[in-house]
């Protein structure tokens, strides 16, 4: 037996915006959540501006006990903030400390990229390599462990079910959701919060800025910055943030009255072998499609099902190449394709974040029946001018949104594709 | 400094890492720091490294070891500054 999976609750820490209200506000208006960031010159970094939630510090003494926050980095305060909001969003209550009561059915399968780089760039090892290992204290594990994220969830929120930390580089939140729609299909757990996490740190940034993959002509226009499908995109920013969805079986909701947002119709995840055209940092064609394919497979629908896809679009030169991608796999003609948006053009690449930052994106659009704009794309890259009318730049009304397709590509030529639908109870 | 000073920022430190609201007024020499104050076993070490850095002593592991009590680390705390 499949058990149906459904969305009931969310959490968003985004650069642009905190909490689905502000969120959905800041997608609609094509509001940026990219700034200058003064350190990153200081230190000659070529890209000078990232994706940086605003008031962290301020939301953390709201969200968590001192004591709580004696052991939780960027990353980690995030995600929590993220899964807490989207637990409340559903309907559930986050239990004190003293109670006993540990929610066997419920479990967390959060990622993250890169981990905690700002605890290991600022503690670690300086204090290692200034021979002080001992000043380290307690607190260093459990906040480098890649598991640090969605083991401190577990311990906030009571949760007894499995509770892991997936990496798949930049396509880490999208394969945590799909990897949290399975168990929840095989009815190995009732619900579970799933999405990724990704810090704020210019230890995370670094080795991108170096590879010279990071957009480093536009310092002085922070908001212009990221630039997905356009001609002058020159790479990609570096962003941050934590998005996380509540998914839970269709019973559990509808058995405890819970809202639903939309359904995940299904999904794939893949990898493209490093053949073929794929490498470490490159994606083989054939193994996007086929990632694709796979997932219109698993959600029984076709190419022509899909009404519009929220793509990886980083805003480097692999930008048209995943759209001629999309129109192979869906088998659609340039003209046809579903409307196109790029959520990056607003927040950036928040890495192993950007899949659950997104995913929150297309489930507000599903449930809402909207397209939000991609900003910085009005010179639209010339390979792409076929499929000019498809790309959504104005944030425009789609009422009869049905299917958003969500993909993630990442380093190590990994892919996932998310469907997600509204919901239909028959 | 005296104890009681000594035992006021003691309290001060353990409130950082304990799970319950801590009120001065409840706290003696007595209460132990893991099972009244509800602190992680793990943490002590961490408090361990406050009291180095708040009285400007040294801590060997031995000596930290033994501290389960607020009084022994208000005693610990005298016996070195």
């Amino acid at each position: 037996m499949r058990h149906r999976v459904v969305v009931t609750g969310m959490g968003v820490f985004a650069p642009n915006g905190h909490g689905l209200e502000a969120y959905e506000s800041a997608l609609r208006n094509g509001t940026s959540g990219i700034r200058r960031i003064p350190e990153l010159e200081e230190l000659k970094f070529s890209c000078q501006v990232a994706g940086v939630p605003e008031n962290l510090d301020e939301a953390s003494t709201r969200y968590f006990t001192e004591e709580q926050l004696v052991s939780m980095n960027s990353s980690i305060r995030m995600a929590a903030i993220a899964a807490i909001d989207a637990w409340r969003d559903g309907g559930l209550e986050a239990p004190g400390d003293d109670s006993e009561n540990v929610d066997w059915d419920a479990g967390a399968i959060v990622g993250t990229g890169i981990g905690g780089m700002d605890t290991i760039g600022e503690r670690l090892v300086p204090l290692v390599n200034a021979g002080k290992v001992r000043r380290l204290g307690s607190t260093a594990v459990e906040q480098i462990m890649a598991s640090g994220v969605s083991a401190r969830i577990s311990g906030l929120l009571a949760l007894g079910n499995q509770v892991t930390t997936n990496s798949s580089a930049c396509s880490t939140g999208a394969e945590a959701i799909l990897d949290a729609t399975y168990r929840i299909r095989h009815g190995l757990a009732k619900r579970m919060l799933a999405g990724g996490s990704e810090g704020v740190s210019r230890y995370i940034w670094a080795g991108f800025d170096a590879m010279r993959v990071l957009n480093r002509t536009r310092n002085d226009e922070p908001e212009k910055a990221s630039r997905p499908m356009s001609a002058s995109a020159a790479g990609f920013v570096p962003g941050s943030g934590a998005g996380i969805l509540l998914i839970e079986s269709l019973d559990s909701a509808v058995e405890r009255g819970a809202k639903i947002y939309a359904e995940v119709a299904g999904g794939a995840i893949n990898c493209g072998g490093h053949r073929m055209g794929g490498s470490m940092t490159a994606p083989n064609p054939t193994g996007v499609q086929r990632c694709i394919q796979a997932a219109l497979a698993d959600a029984n629908l076709t190419g022509s099902d899909i009404d519009a896809i929220n793509g990886h679009l980083t805003a480097t030169f692999a930008d048209p190449h995943e759209i001629k991608n999309w129109a192979k796999a869906l088998g659609r003609p340039a003209q046809e394709l579903p409307l196109v948006n790029a959520t990056k053009s607003l927040i950036g690449h928040a890495l192993g974040a950007a899949g659950g930052l997104e995913s929150v994106a297309c489930v507000l659009q599903v449930h809402k029946g909207f397209v939000h704009g991609s900003v910085n794309c009005e010179d639209l890259h010339e390979e792409l001018k076929p499929f000019e009318s498809r790309i959504v730049q104005q944030t425009r009304e789609v009422p009869d949104l049905t299917v958003q397709a969500k993909a993630s590509f990442g380093f190590g030529d990994v892919n996932a594709c998310v469907l997600f639908k509204k919901y239909d109870c028959n | 400094m005296s104890k009681e000073d000594v035992f006021s920022k003691v309290v001060d430190i353990l409130g950082k890492y304990s799970k319950t609201e801590i009120s001065a007024d409840s706290i003696t020499m007595e209460t132990s720091i893991l099972d009244d104050l509800k602190i992680n076993s793990a943490r002590l070490v961490d408090i361990v490294l406050d009291f180095e850095d708040a009285f400007d002593i040294e801590v060997d592991d031995d000596d930290a070891d033994s501290v389960a009590t607020v009084g022994d680390g208000v005693n610990l705390i005298m016996a070195k500054i």
